[in-house]
C-alpha cells in the first residue's frame, strides 16, 4: 500500500505482530504500537520524558540519531542495551524504515 | 483533621481549575497531592515545555499555566496537603468521606474528586530479582536525612542531577562515596558534573561509568553490591547503602484498591457529571476513562465544572441551584 510500511514487534511474551503503520500521518513508532493496543504505555505522550516505549531495535535501519533527551531518558530506564536500546515515541514512521525489526524492553516495576 | 466540601486528589491543572469552578459554587476544596508542590505533571515532568493547546494560549510554559491556575484559585482560598499520598478512605456514619493520607494526616469531606492524572509519583526501582529484600536495610530510594550516611560507605547510581548533588554532598558526610552511571556522560548541571570529576580526581568520590548495579548481596542488611562494568565484567564492591536515584514514574497506587471500576489503570466514568460507581466519589481528567476519552488538559477543565455542579447537588439535595456567568456577577471569592 502507498504510505504505508511494515513493521515487526515482538512484544514481552515473544510474540510477533506485524504492524502496518501510515508513513503520512505524523506518527511515531510508540504511537503505531499504542494504536494496534501493544503494551505500550507512552506515559509522556511522546516527550521522551518516561521510557514506557523502550525498544530494542533488531533490524539494520538507519535511524534518527539520538537526542540528548533520549539519551538522557535512557539513563533513567533500565535493562538498556548500549547498542540497541531506543525510545518509540523518538522515532518517527518513515518510508525507510519499511521492515523494520524491534523487540519491546521489559516493564520496569 | 481537615474538613472542606470537596476534597480533591491530586493537585495538577485539572484539580486546582476544578477548585475555581467549586468556588463560584460556593462550595470549598483542599487538595492533597504526593508530591510536594502543585502542578502535578507540569511542574514535576515538563515545567519548560510549551503547551499549544490552552484556549486564548497560542502557546503558555507548563510552569506558567500551573502559576496562573494557582492565581485564578487563589480568591477562593484552597486547602493544600502536599508531599502526602491519599492512602486510605472510609465512609463515615454522616455520609461523608474520611481518607488518611500515608502521613496520617485525616481529610473528611462529603465529596471526593479524583484528579490524580497519571497516579502518584513514585521513584524507580531498578530490576534488580531481590531488591525489596533490602529495602530500608541498605537501599534507599530517597535520602531524607543525610546524617543517616555519616561515616558510612555508600554507592549511588545514576546519571541526573539528584544523582550528582548527592554524591557532592555526602562526599562531607559519608566515609566513602561511590558513583556509578551507565554511560561516561552525565546530564546533571555543567558545575555539578565538574564538581564529581573535581571530587573524583582528589580521590573523594570513586567514579564508576559505563556500568550498572545487577546485583545485591548481604545477610539481612545489604553489604555489597554487584557491579556490571561494559569492559571489566562483574565487578563486586563493600558497601553499608546503595541508593539508586533514577527519577520518579507515576503509579497508580492505593487508589486501585479503594473499589472503584478500573480498567486499564483509569477509572471508570459516567460522562453525565463524571461520577465513579462509588457514591459521592467522582474522577476527572487524565485519570478517568470513558468512550471518546481523550487525556488532554482542556477535557478535564471540562470534566471538573461539570463535576462540581453534581457535587452540588450531591451535598445540598434540597438547594436550587443556578447557573452564572463571572462576567455578570465577577469572582467573588471567601
Amino acid at each position: 500500500m502507498e504510505n504505508t510500511i511494515t513493521i515487526t514487534v515482538i512484544d514481552r511474551e515473544e510474540k510477533e505482530h506485524t504492524l502496518e503503520a501510515p508513513t503520512d500521518m505524523n506518527m511515531n513508532l510508540m504511537e503505531v504500537c499504542k494504536s494496534y493496543e501493544l503494551p505500550v504505555k507512552g506515559t509522556c505522550g511522546g516527550m521522551a520524558l518516561c521510557s514506557t516505549c523502550h525498544c530494542y531495535i533488531q533490524s539494520d535501519h538507519d535511524l534518527p540519531e539520538m537526542s540528548e533527551d533520549e539519551e538522557d531518558m535512557l539513563d533513567q530506564a533500565f535493562f538498556v542495551d548500549d547498542e540497541t536500546s531506543r525510545l518509540g515515541c523518538q522515532i518517527p514512521i518513515t518510508q525507510e524504515l519499511d521492515g523494520l525489526v524491534i523487540v519491546l524492553a521489559p516493564e520496569a516495576e | 483533621m481537615i474538613e472542606t466540601d470537596i476534597l480533591i486528589i491530586g493537585a495538577g491543572p485539572c484539580g486546582l481549575f476544578t477548585v475555581f469552578e467549586a468556588g463560584l459554587l460556593k462550595l470549598r476544596c483542599h487538595l492533597i497531592d504526593s508530591l510536594p508542590q502543585a502542578g502535578g505533571q507540569l511542574s514535576e515532568i515538563y515545567p519548560k515545555k510549551p503547551i499549544y493547546d490552552i484556549p486564548g494560549y497560542p502557546d503558555i510554559l507548563a510552569g506558567e499555566l500551573v502559576d496562573k491556575l494557582m492565581e485564578q484559585i487563589a480568591p477562593f482560598k484552597p486547602g493544600f496537603t502536599l508531599g502526602e499520598r491519599a492512602e486510605t478512605i472510609e465512609k463515615l456514619e454522616d455520609g461523608r468521606f474520611k481518607l488518611t493520607s500515608s502521613r496520617g494526616t485525616e481529610h473528611v469531606a462529603p465529596v471526593i474528586a479524583i484528579a490524580g492524572g497519571l497516579g502518584c509519583f513514585e521513584p524507580r526501582k531498578p530490576p534488580i530479582s531481590n531488591i525489596t529484600d533490602f529495602e530500608d536495610k541498605g537501599v534507599e530510594y530517597i535520602i531524607k536525612d543525610p546524617e543517616f550516611y555519616r561515616n558510612k560507605n555508600v554507592v549511588i547510581a545514576g546519571g541526573g542531577d539528584s544523582a550528582l548533588d548527592w554524591s557532592i554532598f555526602l562526599t562531607d558526610v559519608a566515609n566513602e562515596v561511590t558513583l556509578v552511571h551507565r554511560r561516561s556522560s552525565f546530564r546533571g548541571a555543567l558545575d555539578s558534573v565538574e564538581k564529581v570529576m573535581e571530587l573524583n580526581k582528589e580521590g573523594k568520590i570513586n567514579l564508576i561509568t559505563e556500568a550498572q548495579i545487577t546485583g545485591l548481596n548481604g545477610n539481612g542488611h545489604l553489604n555489597e553490591v554487584v557491579i556490571k562494568h561494559k569492559t571489566e565484567g562483574e565487578i563486586t564492591k563493600k558497601t553499608d547503602h546503595f541508593v539508586p536515584l533514577f527519577g520518579l514514574a507515576p503509579k497508580l497506587g492505593p487508589i486501585a484498591e479503594w473499589g472503584l471500576n478500573i480498567d486499564k489503570n483509569a477509572i471508570e466514568v459516567n460522562t453525565f457529571d463524571y461520577s465513579t460507581n462509588i457514591k459521592g466519589i467522582y474522577a476527572i481528567g487524565d485519570i478517568n476513562t470513558y468512550p471518546g476519552k481523550l487525556k488532554l488538559i482542556l477535557c478535564g477543565f471540562h470534566e471538573g465544572t461539570l463535576m462540581v455542579q453534581s457535587a452540588f447537588k450531591y451535598i445540598y439535595p434540597d438547594k436550587k441551584l443556578s447557573f452564572k456567568y463571572t462576567t455578570v456577577n465577577g469572582v467573588n471569592g471567601f
